[in-house]
């Protein structure tokens, strides 16, 4: 559970952000997260409740957005699924594929800020 | 928000700030400094109880007794038995108790590091919090990650747990004397490891017996181990 550790991260870099902007009204805040980054969506949520607690973003929603695994297949040399987190074969032709190109994000990618 | 615009409409920007750039960042710093001393820097996860101590007092034994100049941080919730079980090999070594917290940061290692000389350091091993969980997430600006599965575990944790294992460089099976006493599936392990993190190094050792630790010692800083971080 290091799901706190994170919200308290988002909370910083809104923050920031936010204070760049002469501290508008953050509406919502986007986060983009992967399998692998190791962080659970539904913890996550809970946790941001706690962190944003009594700050000036307590009434911001925090929007997560999945972000699907995807690896270099050398075979098909191109992007692709894998099978599952289990299974990091590729989707189309059982290659086994390492090389991870996208699922271990864990950004904020955008804010909605209020005019 | 001000009266002078009359429509509310929200605007979306664009940030995409990684949520742990500040661990990140000094991740990088340390990785830098352990360059500029050449030191290389092992980190070990795992479950509690999987034998990372005894696997880590072991390394560090062995490689005083080849003139090595090796060190460690430990990472635990609380006491610091682990601390004065690994100084019993002569290196140097300290405890970072995290209190609650699950997980090293690498904050923490900086910290640890605060009064001692990289300089007289060769390896530097970090031993992380036991938890297959959050650890993952963390760049501790180490060269390498170990992931140690003990047979006494079972052959299916790489599935229960994938993320630390595809986060990780190398898994190191430990307690293998014990391997036929619990009826240890090699195969099974193998194709586990190698379903969540294609290609992965595999070790098997004992640190009981001093099983597979010669090569696990020789494979050090071993350059075809060496991740591209």
């Amino acid at each position: 559970m290091h799901e706190l550790s994170i919200a308290l991260g988002i909370l910083e870099v809104t923050e920031e952000e936010a204070d760049r902007r002469g501290g508008v009204h953050v509406d919502a805040i986007h986060v983009r997260l992967g399998p692998l980054s190791g962080v659970v969506k539904e913890a996550l949520l809970s946790a941001w409740q706690l962190a944003s607690e009594q700050t000036a973003f307590e009434d911001s929603r925090l929007v997560i957005e999945e972000v699907p695994i995807a690896v270099f297949c050398s075979r098909c040399q191109a992007e692709r699924p894998v099978q599952s987190i289990q299974q990091f074969c590729c989707v189309e032709c059982d290659t086994p594929a390492s090389e991870v190109v996208r699922g271990r994000e864990l950004l904020v990618s955008a804010l909605e800020l209020a005019e | 928000m001000s009266a002078q615009s009359p429509i509310t409409q929200p605007r979306i920007v664009h940030v995409r700030q990684n949520i742990l750039k500040r661990n990140d960042e000094l991740a990088r710093q340390l990785r830098q400094r352990f360059q500029a001393a050449g030191v290389f820097v092992v980190s070990l996860v795992s479950s509690p109880g999987s034998g990372k101590t005894a696997f880590l007092e072991k390394t560090l034994t062995l490689l005083k007794q080849q003139q090595h100049r090796p060190a460690a941080l430990v990472g635990d919730l609380a006491t610091d038995n682990d601390a004065a079980r690994l100084a019993r090999s002569q290196a140097p070594v300290k405890q970072i108790t995290t209190g609650t917290l699950c997980h090293l940061e690498a904050a923490m290692v900086e910290k640890a590091l605060e009064d001692w000389n990289l300089n007289e350091l060769d390896y530097l091993f970090i031993e992380n919090v036991g938890n297959l969980v959050c650890p993952s997430s963390y760049d501790l600006g180490e060269n390498l990650r170990l992931v140690l599965l003990s047979v006494t575990e079972g052959e299916d944790k790489p599935l229960k747990y994938p993320t630390i294992f595809n986060s990780s460089d190398v898994a190191v099976v430990t307690k293998v004397d014990l391997a036929a006493a619990v009826e240890f599936d090699w195969n099974a392990a193998n194709a586990n490891i190698q379903a969540v993190r294609p290609g992965m190094p595999v070790l098997r050792v004992s640190a009981k017996t001093g099983q597979g630790m010669d090569a696990w010692l020789a494979s050090l800083p071993g350059r075809a181990m060496m991740p591209s971080r």
